[in-house]
């Protein structure tokens, strides 16, 4: 049984292997006689046998693991990473936190949003009599981008109801704790937005100015819409960023996801329930990643075009 | 009676002088030519008399009324005075028609409907009032050029500069922007073309301007400026003109 699974492991990459040399070979001779076309129809050839490799091979690997099931779900590996009766056993209450992590999400990025996009305006405000506003903004953003997450969200979370910070010391942990996450993920945006900004050209705002709008004008109809819409991706990269450190915010006691799985994998003494956790987190940022990937490959096909 | 007066202005990048004290007398319905190599300061006057950039010394008049300086009002000036880019700049998130509305919606205080009524009567004046729902990019250069003139022109300014209409143009579109620049002159715009068109120039303007080193060197009607320049590099850079083929 080893043996076959080994051999149809092996197999498949022999098919797999000559279809990338195919592919290389082909794409080389036909750059040397016709300079930078493709040779398309060859590399037709060459997907079918990777993909023929690659189905091999996963069929292999399936082969494998149904054969030797008994020996790897009995391992301790497996026993203590991916207990099923743990995961299932866990699932609500970790469901219930993860609740609290997507809400925690939402809330942030909303609030990120418009607070980013208030520090950037601040941080590129005109003139002489901007600057001391462009100081406070450099500031703000040099020192919550410097400071970890963790420790931004327990000095606030925790530090604001003990300094009687007005408003903010009298809310829920969950706004406490959503008001940090802005306060980390504001200063990032921040920058997103700015360089959006000093991305489009000075003739766009030369151009409403010539035209009698002012400044605020200028910017609000000519040069944020463009702006925003270059800076789409970037943002939602921060994006990622922000839903996976909504985990962060179980220092300051709030029950979400993390401490949910944790308190469950303590009584147990067994992570499985935490796994289940990043599976529910995996299941939210994949695809935010594919779609980021997806929208900065237009962008840059789009510029070569 | 002159209607947009220079006074001595001055521009200077930190110590590059751009502008050397240039004086320039306009009357209302009248069309100047400046002309003149790369860098002489064609650009840079019109941009200093839009207040795109501010200027060091001197004074700039409209109507008697001093539009340069720290206390100048810039909305309500670039309201009197259009100005069209070399690049055109149309905001290329908008549609032709948006591009056109925007600012006398925003500034004038017009309503959508009146704007757009007066968009597509300037847009059938050039021909193109089918391409209102077109985005800038779908356009060819010449009739980007010909839009942004009537945006300019949507806000019914006293003095429309030109600021190398053509130069980006390939040389078959030319032809399609000077029209309308000829209709503007006929109907009594009054205008300051900084150009490289020196035919256009010779048969339209009522006055060319020589500019050199950031000094109107020589100035005077087309015809004697043309075929009688009085200064030594008037000469030199018409001659050059002339052999490049551009006249």
């Amino acid at each position: 049984m080893l043996a076959l699974g080994a051999a149809s492991l092996a197999v498949p990459l022999v098919p797999g292997l000559a279809a990338i040399g195919l592919v290389d070979g082909a794409r080389r001779r036909v750059r040397g006689s016709h300079g930078q076309r493709t040779g398309d129809g060859l590399i037709d050839v060459g997907r079918v046998l990777a993909f023929l490799g690659l189905a091999g091979w996963s069929l292999g690997l399936i082969i494998l693991v149904v054969a030797r099931r008994e020996e790897i779900g009995g391992s301790l590996f497996f026993q203590t990473y991916l207990r099923w009766r743990f995961l299932k056993e866990s699932f609500p209450s970790v469901r219930r936190g993860f609740w609290v992590n997507v809400k925690l999400m939402v809330a942030a990025e909303v609030m990120v949003l418009v607070w980013g996009l208030v520090v950037a305006l601040l941080r590129l405000a005109p003139g002489a009599a901007g600057a001391p506003v462009r100081w406070l903004a450099v500031a703000y953003i040099d020192i919550f981008r410097g400071l970890p997450a963790l420790l931004t969200i327990y000095l606030v979370g925790f530090g604001a109801p003990i300094a009687g910070v007005p408003w903010l010391g009298s809310q829920s942990l969950f706004v406490r704790g959503a008001v940090a996450i802005t306060l980390v993920y504001g200063a990032y945006v921040a920058e997103v937005y700015r360089s959006g900004i000093e991305s489009i050209h000075p003739s766009q705002a030369a151009a409403a100015r010539s035209l009698g709008l002012s400044g605020p004008q200028a910017m609000r109809h000519v040069v944020l819409p463009q702006a925003i819409r270059r800076v789409v991706p970037p943002l939602l990269n921060d994006f990622i960023g922000l839903q996976k450190d909504t985990a962060l915010v179980n220092v300051i006691g709030l029950v979400e996801g993390f401490r949910s799985a944790a308190t469950y994998a303590g009584t147990r003494f067994n992570p499985s329930s935490i796994v289940g956790l990043g599976l529910c987190f995996i299941a939210v940022t994949v695809p935010l990643t594919r779609l980021t990937d997806w929208l900065l490959a237009r962008d840059a096909a789009r510029s070569r075009a | 009676m002159s209607f947009l007066e220079l006074d001595a202005v001055t521009k200077c990048y930190g110590h590059k002088v751009v502008l050397d004290a240039v004086d320039l007398s306009i009357g209302e319905h009248q069309v100047v030519c400046l002309i003149g190599a790369s860098g002489s300061g064609k650009s840079t006057m019109l941009r200093c008399i839009n207040g795109l950039e501010r200027i060091q010394g001197g004074e700039i008049r409209i109507d008697g009324q001093v539009v340069s300086g720290r206390w100048t009002d810039l909305e309500q000036l670039r309201q009197r005075v259009g100005i069209v880019f070399q690049s055109y700049n149309l905001f290329p998130h908008m549609t032709v028609e948006r591009n056109i509305t925007l600012a006398p919606v925003k500034i004038r205080g017009l309503s959508r409907a009146a704007a757009r009524a007066r968009a597509m009567e300037l847009l059938e004046r050039i021909g193109l009032a089918e391409r209102a729902a077109a985005y800038p990019d779908q356009l060819s250069g010449g009739q980007q050029q010909r839009i942004a003139i009537v945006r300019a022109l949507a806000m019914e300014p006293q003095v429309l500069l030109l600021d190398e209409v053509t130069a980006a143009l390939d040389p078959e579109l030319v032809a399609e922007v000077l029209a309308i620049i000829r209709e503007l002159a006929d109907n009594g715009m009054t205008m300051l073309l900084a150009t490289h068109e020196m035919s256009f120039a010779r048969e339209c303007a009522d006055l060319v301007c020589f500019l050199d080193a950031g000094r109107i060197l020589e100035q005077g009607p087309p015809h004697q400026l043309f075929s009688d320049p009085r200064e030594e590099r008037t000469k030199t850079f018409l001659h050059r003109v002339i052999e490049g083929g551009r006249m």
